[in-house]
């Protein structure tokens, strides 16, 4: 793939431009009747910075998800279904262990902070289970500090995560046991839930929470993405965002996905110190089930936007293969790192 | 009676031992040395591990923008090193090269950031370290930095000899009038000389003050003018104390006239040289306008400087080669001034010019004082005063013209 600068991409003239959209054009299989349709839109919008245009780090440098201890592609299919076992009566009791660490993470190459997280990694683990399931969770707090874990859903309200109510804030070294069912079906999630709320938040400490419904979904390619941010500089504003905390993460690799294949993305927004924040989809648009606990679609659309708490699942199909981008619609949080690429191929 | 003798015994110098005076001034220096080396081998002992994330401080000394580019150098004046990580324009993450190593204390570094700025638009770089630490610098105005090629070095010359070198010289057009007034009449013009300098002075000290503030605050920040006036009154006090020996010594054709009239125009020089600083800094940083008001502003102020010169020398018949040698040593350090400030522009020198120049001044002020007594001794006397006072009201209304 040609590298373009910055600079050059600017002071080309159209006709480099088209060059360089045909070059990057040519990575991908082209036996296809809408080549030349493709061929055509890239001449036009090569500008829109899709090649090495586009905002990013520092160049060459990249985060060690090796130290990091996790990395943000395989958070993306990484779905904790837990151990399961069946009760008497024939129930399914499915169980995990979370852990709070504190964690110095490079949130953004060269650039640590001090994480909260649950089991080492940002987002924590994706918790799946099945509709109507025994949920039990044990959570251990190896952390400094107090924390719960406060799951979205239904469940009683001992089993909250939240101060003053069941096991309450759970001390340092200490240990609780939250259980309930799986309910309702939908796309969840968890978090820390211990005042200051927004600093125990912003450090790290959430995850998504999904609960399939009963008869299943139609198998996909499926995807979580939970947006967030990261306050380095401790002034109540994010110096980067994400989708997974890696920012351009998914630039600097795309996410590779086949051509009409469903795709099913598990959208969770996190993010603390913004009022809101969204989904873009480029060259296309999905279907759109806002909290997942419907079965049709709210909207059909290419951008969605969500305030802090607000998840839903996206599916879409790629008709057409090559790189389509996807990122906030708050140009600010694009360019601070939440955008990426689908590679469609096939 | 013998306590006090022993006392005695004591400071006599054969209570060396033997030892040599200079071994004895030395020896306490070593030990203060071995005493640091052995602290620093220890690591501080009992102090323990430092506390607190790295205190990261990084002051911007120099913007230079060329299209698609802007470039910061920055000097590290906090404590600790500082590593820069990433970098952003106006909320996004750009590119950028240079220092790839951390920074460290009172080292500099240059970052260049590809930036398709737009000219006249605001701009805020941050710089984002290792820890997460932002370090966020404004640029009010995008303006391209001019490049420092010979048709800049020509433009900066000629901003200096119409700000500097042609409103003095003009101004000593004066020396015939002044000649032929009562001596009366010339104590209030030296007045009127005092004045302008003092308004001089105290002007440079406050804009010094609010360079430095600008500047790295490791080297001494606002003190740098202090310092730099104490260096310039001390230097032109030794300077003025050695020319007047040379001269009693030899013959008394040396009147202190000229000795006056040639520490004025140096101290009026050494003000300019600031001046040419701020100017060709404003000019480089877009900061500055360069059109007719801002040179006929310029040169009905430093009109008055070159009055300030001629006022001692009223009562000789200098040459004109010693009169031009005067406006020169007076006005052309302006253009050495722009040339600095365009091309190497440093708050911290600046700060540290502009504090040299109030400096001099002040010596000069000092120098100049007894030339107002009237007959009867008198500094402060009514003419005098008025002198003063319309010296003062004379700059600070054709100050009003000029701002840099």
């Amino acid at each position: 793939m040609p590298k373009l600068s910055r600079r050059r991409l600017l002071a080309a003239s159209v006709p480099a431009l088209g060059g360089a959209a045909a070059a990057l054009h040519s990575a991908v299989p082209h036996q296809h009747p809408w080549d030349a349709e493709a061929l055509a839109a890239g001449t036009e919008h090569a500008n829109a910075g899709h090649t090495g245009g586009h905002a990013n780090f520092r160049d060459g440098r990249t985060v060690d998800h090796r130290a990091n201890g996790f990395d943000p592609h395989t958070i993306l299919r990484d779905f904790d279904w837990g151990k399961s076992t069946r009760l008497p009566g024939g129930r399914v009791l499915r169980e995990w262990e979370l852990f709070a660490v504190d964690k110095e993470i490079e949130v953004a190459p060269g650039v640590k902070f001090a994480a909260w997280t649950y089991n080492g990694r940002i987002p924590g683990p994706t918790l799946r289970c099945r509709e109507g399931e025994r949920l039990r969770i044990t959570f251990v707090n190896g952390s400094e500090h107090p924390h719960t874990i406060h799951f979205h859903g239904i469940h009683p309200s001992a089993m909250d995560g939240v101060g003053g109510l069941g096991a309450g804030e759970i001390a340092p070294g200490s240990r609780t046991v939250y259980e309930f069912d799986a309910q309702p079906a939908g796309l969840h999630l968890y978090h820390c839930h211990v005042r200051p709320l927004a600093e125990h938040i912003a450090k790290g400490l959430y995850g998504a929470f999904i609960v399939d419904p009963a008869g299943g979904r139609e198998d996909a390619d499926e995807l979580v993405m939970v947006m967030n941010g990261f306050d380095t500089n401790f002034d109540r504003a994010n110096e980067v965002y994400a989708a997974n905390t890696i920012g351009f993460a998914y630039m600097d690799q795309p996410i590779v996905t086949r051509r009409d294949e469903l795709v099913r993305v598990y959208l969770v927004n996190v993010l603390e110190y913004d009022l809101i924040n969204s989904f873009h989809l480029h060259g296309n648009l999905f279907h759109y089930f806002p909290t997942g606990t419907g079965k049709t679609p709210s909207e059909f659309t290419d951008t969605v936007m969500l305030c802090q708490g607000q998840r839903g699942i996206l599916e879409w199909r790629f008709p057409y293969p090559g790189r389509f981008m996807f990122h906030a619609h708050q140009s600010e949080f694009t360019e601070l790192g939440w955008q990426g690429f689908f590679e469609v191929v096939g | 009676m013998e306590g006090r003798a022993a006392t005695e015994r004591d400071l006599r110098p054969d209570r060396t031992g033997g030892l040599p005076a200079w071994l004895l001034g030395v020896v306490p220096l070593l030990l203060i040395l071995a005493a640091l080396a052995t602290f620093a081998a220890l690591d501080g002992p009992g102090l323990g591990e430092r506390r607190g994330p790295p205190a990261e401080e990084l002051a911007v000394e120099r913007t230079v923008l060329q299209p698609g580019t802007i470039e910061l150098t920055v000097r590290n004046d906090g404590p600790d090193a500082v590593s820069v990580a990433q970098a952003t324009v106006n909320d996004a993450f750009v590119q950028f090269t240079g220092a790839d190593q951390p920074i460290g204390r009172l080292e500099t570094a240059t970052v260049r950031l590809q930036q398709p700025w737009v000219e006249g638009e605001a701009y805020e770089v941050a710089l984002l370290t290792s820890s997460g630490g932002t370090i966020a610098h404004e640029i009010p105005v995008a303006v391209q930095t001019p490049a420092a090629d010979l048709s800049f070095y020509g433009l900066m010359a000629l901003l200096g000899i119409y700000v500097g070198v042609i409103p003095v010289a003009l101004g000593m057009l004066w020396l015939p009038w002044v000649r032929r007034i009562p001596p009366g009449w010339l104590r209030g013009v030296m007045a009127l000389t005092v004045g302008l300098l003092a308004f001089l002075a105290i002007d440079a000290t406050l804009e010094g003050f609010e360079l430095a503030a600008g500047g790295s605050q490791a080297f001494g920040g606002a003190g740098l003018v202090l310092v730099g006036a104490v260096v310039a009154f001390l230097l032109l006090t030794g300077v003025s104390s050695w020319l007047g020996q040379r001269r009693r010594a030899a013959t008394a054709a040396g009147a202190p006239g000229g000795h006056l009239a040639l520490l004025v125009a140096v101290g009026i020089g050494l003000h300019n040289l600031g001046e040419g600083v701020a100017i060709g800094s404003a000019y480089s940083a877009g900061a500055l306008a360069l059109g007719a008001f801002l040179v006929v502003g310029f040169a009905l102020h430093n009109t008055t400087e070159g009055l300030a010169i001629i006022a001692p020398i009223a009562h000789l018949r200098p040459s004109l080669g010693r009169l031009a040698l005067l406006g020169l040593v007076a006005g052309a350090p302006a253009v050495l001034g722009a040339w600095i400030g365009a091309a190497a522009f440093n708050a911290s020198l600046a700060a540290f010019l502009f504090g040299f120049g109030a400096g001099a001044i002040a010596q000069v002020i000092v120098q100049l004082a007894p030339s107002l007594r009237d007959g009867e001794g008198r500094t402060l006397h009514p003419i005098a005063v008025t002198g003063l006072l319309a010296g003062m009201a004379l700059m600070f209304a054709t100050g009003l013209l000029v701002s840099v």
